[in-house]
Order: C-alpha cells, then sequence, then structure tokens
C-alpha cells in the first residue's frame, strides 16, 4: 500500500501542475475573450498568398 | 488586437509540414487494417478454438496483447499525431517546430510498432495489460515521446496567435500526462534483454497499474480526441463550437477528475475500500463534464443537421460524439459497486471498451481522414457513396457487437453468481457459462467483420482520392501563409526575445515535472521495496525457482487474458473458488496477475485442486478433460525445453526488488529447481510420461499451478488441525 503515498502526490502534483496551468491562462488573458477565438479559428487556414 | 497588427504592417510567412501529416495519415491506415484485422482473428478464436492453429505464435493469449497494443497505440496513435500536427500548427499560425524531429517522431514511432509486432507473438511481454512491451521498447517509447512533446511545446512557443485555443489544451494534457503514466508504470528491472520485472508487486502493481490502464483510456483514447473533436467538428461544419466557455470548463473539469478514476478496475478486490470508494466516487462525477464534453460537441451542429446526412466527415463525427456519451454514461454506472460486481470479468466490460475504441476512436478517425485526405492533397474525396457505406456496414458491426456482448457479459455475470435455495451454486461447472455464450462470441466476430470491411472500404476510398489527385493535381507544393508575429503588437525591437518569455512558464512548468517525477521515484523507491505486509503473513513463501519459471511461462503465454488470480469477496465467489484474496497472497507477485478478464475460471486457489497429470492432459489439450472448453491446446509446451540456466538470474533480480531469497536459495537455484522437476515427472511417468518430459516447460507451469493459493491452504488446515 506505500505505493499510495507515491501515486497520491503524483496526482496531486499532476493536478497541481494544471492549477498553475489555470492561474496562468486566465492571469495573461487567455480567457478574456470567449467568442472569438472560437470563431477565428474558422478562417486561419485559407490565406494562400502566393 | 487585428487594428494592432495592422499598424505595424509586418507579416511573417510560412508554410506547413503536411507531409509529416500525410505520413502519420498513411500509417493510420496502414496500422488500422493490422489492428482490426487481428481483432476479428482474436474474435473467431473465442467462438472457435482452432483458430488458435496449433501455433505458438497465434494463441489467442500472444494475439490478443498484440491486438490492443496495435489498435491503441499504432492505429489511434498514429491518428493523434497526424491530427495533432495538422490541428496545432494551423492553431498557432505556424510550422512545426522542428521538421526533424517531426521526422524521427514519425519513423521512431514505426519502428517501435515493428518491434512490438515481433515481441508480443513471440510471447516476450511484461504481463501487464496495455503495458505489455519489454523494457528496451519502454525506453524508446518514452524517448520518441519526448521528442513529441518538444516539438509540441516548440510549435507552441513560437505560436503567431496569442491565444491558446481549448484544442491544444486537451494535447497538452495529453503529452504530459502520457509521459508521467508511460514511465510511472514501466519501471522494472530487467533479467535478460528482453525479459524484466517491474518494481511493483501485487497490490501495489496491480495498483499502479490500473491507474496507467485507466489514464491510458483517459489521456490517450480521450483527451487527444476531445482535443480533434473542438477543432475538426467546427472545422467541417463551418461554424464555431457551441459554448466555447463550455469547452474550456469541459477541459479543466476533465483534467482534475479523471486521474483519480482509476481504482475502479479493483472493486471487490483486496485493495483497500476506502480507495475503491475514492475510484467510484469520481468515476461517478466524471460522467458530468464527459456529458458536458458530447453536448458541446452535438449542439455544434445546430442548424447543420442536413449536412450531417450528406457529409462524411460529419456524419462520422457526430456518430462519434453520440457513442462518447454512451460510453461515458455506461462508464460511470458500472464503477457502482453493485454493477460492477455483475459486470466486472464479463465480456460487458469488453462491450464498453468498444463502444468507446470503435464507436468514439475509430468513427472520429474515419470522419478526420475524409476531412483531411481530400485537404492535404487539394481534391475531392473519390466517393461520398463508398463513405456511406462504410459507415453503414461499420455502425451496424459496431451495434452487434455491443449487443452480444451485453447479453454475454450479464448471462455469464448472472450464471456465476446463481444459488439455489439450498445455498448452492446453481451452475458449479464452469464450462456451462461458457458454452452458453459461445453463440454470441459468433455474433460478436460477424459484427468485427463489418467494422473491419468498412474499413477497407474507407482505405479504397482515400487511396482512389490520393491517386486522383497524384494524378491530376500537379501543384502539391506547400501553401505559404502570412501572419503577424505575436510580439509585433507590443513591441517591435527585441520582439524575438520577448516570444521566448511567452512560452517559459510552459517549459519550466514541463522541466518542473520531470525532474520532480525523477526525484520523486528516486526516493520512493526503497520504501517501495520494503513493503510491510512480509511480516503480516509470514506463511506466504515466495515461489520456488521452478514455480518461478513457470510463472514467466503464464506470462508468456498470456493465460492472464483468460484467466484471473483474484477471488471477490462474495458469498458466491466463495462457493466457486475458495476464500477472497487476501493482499499478502501476492505480495511477491512481480508482476501482478489478477487479470481483468474470466473467460476461463479463477486461478488463484486452483493449487492441488487437480493432480498433475490433469494438468499435463489438459495443457495438451483441454477438451481430453473438459468436453467443449474453449482453451487453446498448448501442445509445444511438451517440446520446449525450459531454461534451467537463467533461473539463478530470476532469483537474484527478484531479491533485488525485495524478495527474501536467502543466499544459500539462489546459489542452489539450478540444482533446486532440477529436483523439483525431476520429483513432478517422476508422478507422471506413472500414467505414462516419459521421464525426458522433465527438462520441458510443462513441467515448471504445473510446479506454478499446483502453488497458486496452498500458501493460504496449508495456513489454513494447519490451523485447524492444531484446533482438533
Ligand atoms: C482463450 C482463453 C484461455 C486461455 C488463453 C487460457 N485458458 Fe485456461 N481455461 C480457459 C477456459 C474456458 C477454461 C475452462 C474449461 C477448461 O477446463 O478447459 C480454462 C481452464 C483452465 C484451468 C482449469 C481451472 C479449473 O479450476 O478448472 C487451468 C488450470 C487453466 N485453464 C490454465 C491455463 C493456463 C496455464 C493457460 C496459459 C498457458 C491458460 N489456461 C490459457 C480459457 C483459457
Amino acid at each position: 500500500m506505500n505505493i499510495i503515498y507515491f501515486l497520491l502526490p503524483l496526482a496531486l502534483l499532476l493536478g497541481g501542475m494544471f492549477v498553475a496551468f489555470f492561474i496562468w491562462a486566465t492571469k495573461s488573458g487567455q480567457y478574456d475573450d470567449l467568442e472569438t477565438p472560437a470563431q477565428r479559428i474558422l478562417f486561419d487556414d485559407d490565406r494562400n498568398i502566393k | 488586437m487585428s487594428t494592432d497588427s495592422t499598424n505595424t504592417g509586418h507579416l511573417e510567412e510560412f508554410s506547413y509540414n503536411d507531409r509529416i501529416t500525410k505520413w502519420f495519415v498513411g500509417a493510420t491506415m496502414l496500422w488500422g487494417c493490422v489492428a482490426l484485422l487481428l481483432g476479428v482473428i482474436i474474435a473467431f478464436q473465442l467462438a472457435y478454438w482452432k483458430f488458435n492453429l496449433g501455433l505458438e505464435w497465434t494463441t489467442f493469449g500472444r494475439l490478443r496483447p498484440l491486438h490492443t497494443n496495435a489498435a491503441i497505440f499504432a492505429f489511434i496513435g498514429n491518428a493523434i499525431f497526424a491530427g495533432i500536427y495538422y490541428s496545432t500548427e494551423r492553431l498557432c499560425k505556424t510550422r512545426m517546430f522542428s521538421d526533424t524531429l517531426g521526422w524521427l517522431h514519425f519513423w521512431g514511432w514505426q519502428l517501435i510498432i515493428v518491434a512490438a509486432a515481433i515481441s508480443l507473438p513471440l510471447g516476450l511481454t511484461t504481463g501487464k495489460e496495455y503495458a505489455e512491451l519489454e523494457w528496451p521498447i519502454d525506453i524508446s517509447i518514452a524517448v520518441i515521446w519526448v521528442i513529441f512533446a518538444i516539438n509540441f511545446f516548440g510549435t507552441l512557443v513560437k505560436r503567431r496567435e496569442k491565444h491558446i485555443y481549448v484544442a491544444l489544451w486537451f494535447y497538452i494534457a495529453t503529452i504530459l500526462t502520457v509521459a508521467v503514466l508511460h514511465i510511472v508504470n514501466s519501471i522494472s528491472l530487467p533479467v535478460s534483454l528482453m525479459k524484466s520485472y517491474p518494481i511493483y508487486a501485487g497490490v501495489q502493481d496491480a495498483l499502479v497499474q490500473w491507474w496507467y490502464g485507466h489514464n491510458a483510456v483517459a489521456f490517450f483514447l480521450t483527451t487527444p480526441f476531445l482535443g480533434l473533436m473542438y477543432y475538426f467538428i467546427p472545422k467541417a461544419a463551418k461554424r464555431p463550437v457551441y459554448s466555447y466557455r463550455l469547452s474550456i470548463i469541459h477541459f479543466w473539469s476533465l483534467v482534475f477528475i479523471y486521474i483519480w478514476a482509476g481504482p475502479h478496475h479493483l472493486l471487490y478486490s483486496s485493495v483497500p475500500d476506502w480507495v475503491q470508494t475514492v475510484g467510484m466516487t469520481f468515476s461517478i462525477i466524471l460522467w458530468m463534464p464527459s456529458w458536458g464534453g458530447m453536448i458541446n460537441g452535438l449542439l455544434t451542429l445546430r442548424g447543420v443537421w442536413d449536412k450531417v446526412r450528406t457529409e462524411p466527415v460529419l456524419k462520422f463525427m457526430a456518430t462519434a460524439v453520440t457513442f462518447y456519451g454512451m460510453a461515458t454514461f455506461e462508464g460511470p454506472l458500472l464503477s457502482i459497486k453493485s454493477v460492477n460486481y455483475l459486470g466486472h470479468f464479463t465480456d460487458w466490460i469488453v462491450g464498453h471498451v468498444h463502444a468507446g475504441t470503435i464507436g468514439w476512436n475509430y468513427m472520429m478517425t474515419a470522419g478526420m481522414l475524409y476531412f483531411l485526405v481530400p485537404k492535404l492533397w487539394k481534391t475531392h474525396l473519390f466517393s461520398k457513396k463508398l463513405a456511406n457505406l462504410q459507415f453503414w456496414t461499420a455502425t451496424i458491426g459496431l451495434v452487434l457487437y455491443m449487443m452480444s456482448m451485453w447479453a454475454a457479459g450479464i448471462t455469464q455475470g448472472l450464471m456465476w453468481r446463481a444459488v439455489d435455495a439450498s445455498g448452492r451454486l446453481v451452475y458449479p461447472n464452469f464450462i456451462e457459462t461458457v458454452v452458453k455464450i459461445v453463440p454470441m462470441y459468433w455474433v460478436r466476430a460477424f459484427g468485427g467483420v463489418l467494422v473491419l470491411l468498412g474499413f477497407f472500404i474507407m482505405v479504397y476510398n482515400l487511396v482512389k482520392t490520393i491517386q486522383f489527385a497524384n494524378k491530376n493535381n500537379k501543384d502539391q507544393a506547400e501553401d505559404v501563409y502570412a501572419a503577424p508575429p505575436l510580439s509585433a503588437a507590443k513591441e517591435e525591437h527585441g520582439a524575438s526575445a520577448h516570444r521566448k518569455l511567452e512560452g517559459l512558464p510552459m517549459l519550466f512548468s514541463v522541466l518542473t515535472l520531470l525532474a520532480v517525477l525523477v526525484g520523486g521515484i528516486v526516493e520512493i523507491a526503497p520504501s517501495l521495496l520494503s513493503d510491510k505486509f512480509v511480516e503480516k503473513a509470514p506463511h506466504i513463501k515466495p515461489y520456488t525457482g521452478l514455480e518461478l519459471a513457470g510463472r514467466d511461462i503464464y506470462i508468456k503465454e498470456g493465460c492472464y487474458v483468460c484467466h484471473s488470480q483474484q477471488v471477490r469477496p462474495t458469498p458466491s465467489e466463495k462457493l466457486r473458488y475458495g476464500d477472497p484474496s487476501t493482499a499478502a497472497e501476492s505480495v511477491y507477485d512481480h508482476p501482478f496477475q489478477w487479470g481483468s478478464r474470466r473467460i476461463g475460471p479463477d486461478l488463484a486457489r486452483v493449487g492441488g485442486k487437480y493432480n498433475d497429470m490433469w494438468h499435463f492432459r489438459h495443457m495438451i489439450n483441454p477438451r481430453d478433460v473438459t468436453p467443449k472448453s474453449i482453451m487453446p491446446n498448448y501442445g509445444w509446451l511438451t517440446k520446449n525445453k525450459t531454461n534451467f540456466k537463467v533461473i539463478q538470474k530470476k532469483l537474484k533480480v527478484m531479491k533485488a526488488l525485495g524478495v527474501p531469497y536467502t543466499d544459500e536459495q539462489i546459489a542452489n537455484a539450478f540444482n533446486d529447481a532440477q529436483m523439483q522437476a525431476e520429483k513432478i515427472t517422476k508422478g507422471l511417468t506413472e500414467h505414462g510420461v516419459p521421464m525426458k518430459m522433465q527438462s520441458k516447460e510443462i513441467i515448471p507451469l504445473i510446479a506454478y499451478l499446483q502453488r497458486l493459493g496452498m500458501d493460504s491452504a496449508n495456513a489454513k488446515k494447519a490451523i485447524e488441525e492444531g484446533q482438533e
């Protein structure tokens, strides 16, 4: 059962890492605009310029 | 934002590396055929044992791991890579970080698949489900995965689009988590070039294995495909995802909950109750985000349902999302303990898995390929009719598959536990419960054929499309695009330096994770090796050298894909198999062999149930002693020689892993094993077996089978005798 003491922190670590990601994402303005990103992906690859 | 970038007026030109995507698409088609064909073959093997072909390399026990590995890592893996590279480059408006790394990734992965395709039929396996590949291949997987990660995160860092679209988040979670899972679960000590023992044993190995196994489903079969869903469905429907906000919530709730649900594979096992309850609870909570995602995917199609009828891409993807909803409803249901008791070890689980892999992964992949191939080769699909034909064959095939497995699983589950008024088993002979579901195995095999046929139709359709493009469409040069650099808006000078900073948190996190992981393993390993159970159950002794050799044959032949070794603590299991399994009983089992399916009966307490001669005849031809058995013949066990010399090395490695062998046992390993083999063979000679059999593999296997459960049985007998 010792393995629990390894798996639990590991799961928490992974979780914690995602929390950090989440905070970074929110702070850096990733989620300020939740409308245009969904629209924008529809137009990005039709711009062959040559 | 867009006004900012036009102010600076500076645009960078770039192109996408679609060649690598094309190769991954090709590999997906090729390995898809192989994986599904293998699935059909093993389905027929269960319906009729002669399809095992009487050859060592083609029995169910060896081909089933090959099928699962080919389906998950070769077929679905290549599909993921194709989709991730294609969409990531476009979502980031940049070429992939490094073409060289991309090619290394591609060829490295294909080499790994070839190595798996050779080693698994040869019986070179770790005996851990979905992680069967031996240590040199495991190391290669880790290396190639890191290459993929560098290429992916490098691409993110040099992106020209500030916002990280939700699909990319799903890819990030996939790449990081799979790396951790694979490394933690694969740590083992080698005995030889292609044989190793995991450092974990028994309960610990079970927990690590199903923590891995469950999350492999979560982060290899689910999160990457959700990312692909969030990219390809809006693209194909030409409208944004129904609710972007919901997709963000979907992502974050999923990654936080999924990782805890693994123990639902170990309900009613000798894992502590509270661990089981945690697993069950999180599994039920999982239902919510899963359905949020499904609803989001389906509602994206609002207003274009007419296109779902006519466009193969949308038709496949809408169906895939629907099956995703079904599978993620069934999963939490099966995690409820009482439901699990009925469904676990039966074909219900097999049906559930295929609702996911065929319904969700295969259908999504088909939709994605129908989208990608015309785009990449700049042409139109060869035939929509054929695509429709594939859709219907695959869907009908899958429905037959699921229905038959539900019927088989529930039937067998009910038969196992049926107890009559006088408290006796209604079906005491296991074989009765097997014979009953064989018709269902035929239906399943037929459903599988339809799914495979559908795939062949798709490959034909796509190959035709590509051929047409290559002939008529000379312009296959890479398109060139232009976009402002990410940092142009903020500062013109030192822009590149700033862009580097932008990626720092990501890189930093990854490095931290790796560092902590390595540190954690180094620190934790010693404490893992000295498990406290050893003192608690002194009557449990390590296997003898010969038994250990037999155990390795058990693993090599893949007996664990048909047999469990874990008696659950319920009245009907006690009647059928004996006392419930305890944690102490598998404390020396590197790896654990609890299994996940009972195509044959549980073997945890088979020791002493039959005599050696019964096993001898049963292994050569099970139908000799159990008419109508569907177990394969293992005739070669009477011809292949036991490698007595390696036994000493095996004991040494086990000792290093904490199994308390004495120096004397190790010094005499060779002779002790020879003597035990001689003793068993002498007993068999009374029934006409020649003495030269003592050097053959069947002897250690019998020794192992006869040892299973004996330590506890003997201890119990001693106590009872003492009381009298
Ligand atoms: C295709 C699935 C399958 C595989 C693979 C398989 N078995 Fe079996 N096994 C069965 C079935 C079904 C039965 C029940 C009928 C019978 O007795 O043959 C059975 C029965 C047994 C029994 C008798 C158990 C009892 O309590 O009556 C033993 C022992 C056994 N198998 C050992 C093995 C070993 C060892 C291997 C690997 C070399 C193996 N089996 C591989 C399906 C399988």
